[in-house]
């Protein structure tokens, strides 16, 4: 009895590990990371762009309007894909459109700004990428929406079409 | 008496080559154990993307701040989840990952005394 | 036109394959002695193969971008060395590798086991060919090295530059052959189930074999850590990823069963356990490959990742097991009961447990690598399973391991006892005080580190003297079990001991510090073949005033464009002083990484050592029979 056990209990492991492996290819190992939703945004202590004046989260993102906080910077080949969308955005009455100047040269930020128009509402320092990790960030250019200092939702690589309309859709 | 000569020698070899290393560096251990999220398997010591160098400087600062190893740890671990953390800990998530190889040794090890005593038994 | 002949050789050789196996089945109860048909054609099947790997190794050598696999992996400027190692730097151009081998090593299988029952023979040769046909199909249908590309492009996209290096150029074949070698253990292995032909004959004729993948293995395990050392910058050695942990899987494997089968040749015992670990260490070669050719991991090596690959490899991997696991039962007859019990002091014992610590390193690094799978599966959670892990459950176990080592070999068969045993405790007392002596000043945890050092100590002094002292008793084994201990103890050391500082240096800045002081010269560019490199000097003091110019390089590749960072390492045998230089966006200086890295050549030194057990081993039994 004891001998046709085990292979019985060995065929079932094997099938088991056979399945998980399976299952496991269809997956795709690129990491995508979860979007969690609804979480407090972080606080933390800045420099805003043009005037360096230093300037605190809750300074920023106050009371119960829409606010798009955009992470972008000069050298990021696709923030500039996406910015014709934001401009799209900053049309936009009820959305205030914030900027974080990621890692970036002052002067090549401006001159950015300059050829292409500036669609932010407001734009702070984060020159070591710190206030990034803050947000949950993996790099540029990400996007958040915030509503009531909860993110709502949240964009990883540049903005497109579908996902400008989805965040029109949001906040209507 | 070569062989005590020798061991001598090695002693005095290592004795002179420890006194002068320093103690470790918290923030390199700390992001040896983090893994870098947006590279190929690589941890974030090792690595020197944008995100990776972040996350080095944010350690550095949280270091600073006075907050210790675990307290990084979570904090990271709230932003990113467990994905991020090198050592996966011991939670409901990986119980069967620490037992199970110490229970295959206790196994082993019961097989082997098994076959190992059974002999003096008889004698 | 190389392409085509390859392409067509590989079908001929599928094509062999069914005459050998139709030959075989044949020859199987006819005559005496097996035809000499049968291995001509096992011969033109490795002729095809080569012929076809020759192709692929031509249109490599003559950039022929009308073949895909060329195409994507090669360039014209690339140096004529890197385009021959390209052919097998790929997904495709290595399966054809393994082919090559597969066939290779069943010729030679085949040549060199004249004395071997006919019979058992041509059970391995017709196991052999079940993956040997696996893999041609596997090879033609989902990955075919000859595929046409129309229109031809004129360039190729390039080989990564940190694949074009030296060490990594060879360490592909020579891993290959140790994870195929395993093949023809498993062949052997149930060939030996089915015929009933496991005797100490037997025994001692596949010892060569595990041997020789074992060597192989070894090697082709250390060439990998060289390069990781060399090439990926960061100045590690091994890194518990996933393609790493893969390689370690078999080689415990290996390791276990070359220990059981010195005993199976000696006395009959162990069977089973013998030829489950022989379908084990191939099994798990295959779910190696399977792990990292499906792309179901997240490595540092990235490769092709195509999921009808992973299916076809998943489906196969699993069809042999499953055979593997019937035959055994049906066929397999366990021993004689009496003799599987022993003395507590005895070879027999120390062998088991050489198994028993063995197998458990095999299960930390196999669920360690799998586990994630599983639960991502089960609950879609990811977490990572990294060094602190392996380190929490392998180091601790080290211990009592290298104890037995140490003491194991010395005992004698069947019965015995410890001999000698003033030398024994006094080099334990010796280990220990000069372990205290290391670790006193250290801010590392006291008592785990010096009992670990303490073994590790305990074990090169045991083997020292044993080599000094036995006549020869055997030295393959002595050396082996020394330089294991040399390894350990130089990765402990390098582990406990090694400094480094990261620092953002402009050029002509000094970096100052209590110890060590750090010049940055200048910068040169360099034009290179097919990469621009731009090469820093820096002028490095230590504390008693040693000299030494570094000369780190980042390299701009043409194609792909990818920026390299080739460390400057200066090594003599008691350090390793490790310089990279890494460019930073948007800032006028470089990240430097300055690490002093103690006893790192004792790593490599110690494990060559080991492989050179093996061949002593292995040509001591030549000449004995």
């Amino acid at each position: 009895m004891k001998t046709k056990i085990f292979p019985i209990f060995l065929i079932f492991t094997f099938s088991i590990i056979f399945f998980v492996f399976y299952k496991g290819l269809q997956n795709t190992n690129v990491y995508t990371p979860e979007i969690k939703s609804e979480i407090k945004i972080p606080n933390f202590e800045t420099k805003e762009f043009f005037s360096k004046d230093k300037i605190n989260s809750d300074q920023i993102f106050i009371g119960s309007d829409y606010y798009l906080l955009n992470i972008w910077a000069s050298w990021c080949v696709p923030c500039k894909e996406e910015h014709k969308y934001l401009m799209d955005l900053s049309k936009k009455e009820n959305i205030k459109i914030i900027g974080q100047n990621y890692k970036d040269n002052f002067d090549n930020a401006k001159n950015f700004l300059i050829n292409l128009d500036n669609p932010y509402d407001l734009i702070f320092f984060d020159n070591d990428g710190t206030i990034a990790i803050e947000w949950g960030a993996y790099g540029v250019p990400e996007t958040f929406l915030i509503k009531n200092n909860l993110i709502i939702k949240k964009i990883i690589g540049p903005l497109n079409e579908k996902l400008l309309s989805e965040i029109k859709e949001l906040t209507q | 008496m070569n062989i005590l000569k020798f061991l001598v020698s090695v002693t005095f070899l290592i004795y002179c080559f420890s006194s002068d290393l320093k103690a470790k560096n918290l923030e390199i251990e700390i992001t040896k154990n983090l893994r870098c999220l947006i590279c190929q398997g690589q941890s974030v010591y090792d690595s020197d993307s944008e995100f990776a160098n972040s996350v080095k400087f944010l350690v550095e600062k949280k270091l600073n701040e006075g907050l210790d190893e675990k307290q990084i740890y979570a904090y990271l671990k709230n932003k990113y989840g467990d994905w991020i953390l090198y050592d996966p800990g011991f939670s409901k998530n990986t119980y069967f990952l620490w037992l199970l190889p110490i229970l295959m040794f206790v196994f082993g090890g019961a097989i082997i005394l098994k076959k190992v005593i059974l002999k003096k038994k008889k004698l | 036109m190389s392409s085509l002949i390859g392409y067509y050789s590989l079908i001929f050789g599928v094509g062999v394959s069914i005459l050998v196996i139709f030959f075989s089945i044949k020859n199987f109860n006819d005559t005496q002695k097996l035809d000499t048909k049968v291995i001509s054609l096992v011969f033109l099947q490795l002729l095809f193969v080569i012929i076809s790997f020759s192709g692929l190794i031509l249109s490599f050598v003559n950039s022929d971008f009308s073949n895909e696999t060329v195409f994507n992996h090669s360039h014209t400027t690339k140096p004529l060395f890197y385009k021959i190692s390209g052919t097998w730097g790929n997904h495709e151009g290595s399966l054809l590798l393994w082919l090559l081998v597969l066939t290779l090593f069943i010729f030679v299988f085949l040549l060199r086991s004249k004395n071997q029952p006919k019979q058992y023979k041509i059970l391995t040769l017709l196991f052999q060919q079940i993956i040997i046909v696996g893999f041609f199909i596997f090879l033609i249908q989902t990955s075919n090295p000859f595929n046409h590309v129309f229109p031809v492009p004129k360039e190729g996209l390039g080989l990564n530059p940190i694949l074009q290096d030296p060490a990594l150029a060879i360490h592909p074949p020579i891993l290959y052959l140790g994870y195929v070698g395993t093949s023809i253990i498993f062949s052997s292995a149930l060939a030996a189930v089915c015929s009933n032909n496991i005797t100490k004959i037997w025994a001692s004729h596949i010892k060569k074999w595990v041997l020789v993948s074992w060597i192989f293995l070894t090697l082709g395990i250390l060439l990998g850590s060289i390069w990781a050392y060399y090439e990926l910058g960061w100045g590690g050695f091994w890194f518990w990823d996933p393609v790493e942990n893969v390689s370690l899987m078999p080689w415990f494997a290996l390791t276990t069963l070359l220990h059981c089968v010195l005993v199976l040749e000696k006395k009959l015992i162990l069977t089973s356990w013998v030829v489950v670990l022989s379908i084990a260490t191939f099994t798990l070669s295959m779910c190696g490959t399977f792990l990292v050719r499906s792309g179901i991991l997240n490595s540092v090596h990235t490769f092709a990742n195509d999921p009808e690959r992973g299916l076809y490899i998943l489906i196969f991997l699993f069809i042999l097991i499953f055979l593997s696991f019937f035959i055994f039962l049906i066929f397999h007859k366990s021993e004689n009961n009496n003799s599987k019990t022993f003395y507590l002091l005895s070879k027999e014992t120390s062998i088991l447990v050489n198994n028993w610590f063995m197998m458990y390193f095999l299960s930390v690094v196999l669920i360690g690598t799998i586990y994630p799978i599983f639960l991502e599966v089960i609950s879609s959670q990811k977490i990572s399973v990294g060094p602190p892990f392996f380190n929490k459950l392998i180091l601790p176990f080290l211990i009592p391991f290298m104890l037995a080592m140490a003491i194991g070999p010395k005992l004698k068969w069947i019965k015995s006892d410890i001999e000698d045993k003033i030398y024994l405790i006094s080099f334990f007392v010796i280990s220990l005080i000069l372990s205290v002596l290391i670790i006193r000043n250290l801010d590392i945890n006291f008592l785990y580190n010096t009992i670990l050092i303490t073994a590790a100590f305990y074990l090169f002094f045991i083997t020292l003297r044993d080599f000094f002292h036995k006549k020869y008793r055997n030295l393959s084994q002595i050396i082996a079990h020394f330089s294991f201990s040399i390894l350990i103890l130089s990765i402990l050391f390098n582990n406990i001991f090694s400094s480094e500082v990261i620092i953002n240096l402009k050029i002509n800045e000094t970096y100052q510090a209590q110890n060590l002081k750090i010049n940055f010269e200048n910068i040169e560019q360099e034009n290179k073949q097919n990469f621009k490199a731009i090469k820093g000097k820096f002028i490095v003091e230590d504390q008693s005033g040693l000299i030494e110019v570094m000369q780190p390089e980042l390299r701009i590749y043409n194609q792909p464009n990818i920026v390299t960072s080739e460390a400057d390492i200066k090594t003599n045998i008691f350090t390793d002083k490790f310089m990279t230089m890494n460019y930073v966006q948007n800032q006028d200086y470089f990240n430097i990484r300055y690490q002093v890295k103690p006893f790192m050549i004792w790593i490599w030194i110690s494990t060559i050592l080991l492989c050179f057990s093996g061949c002593l081993s292995l040509i001591r039994k030549k000449h004995e029979n």
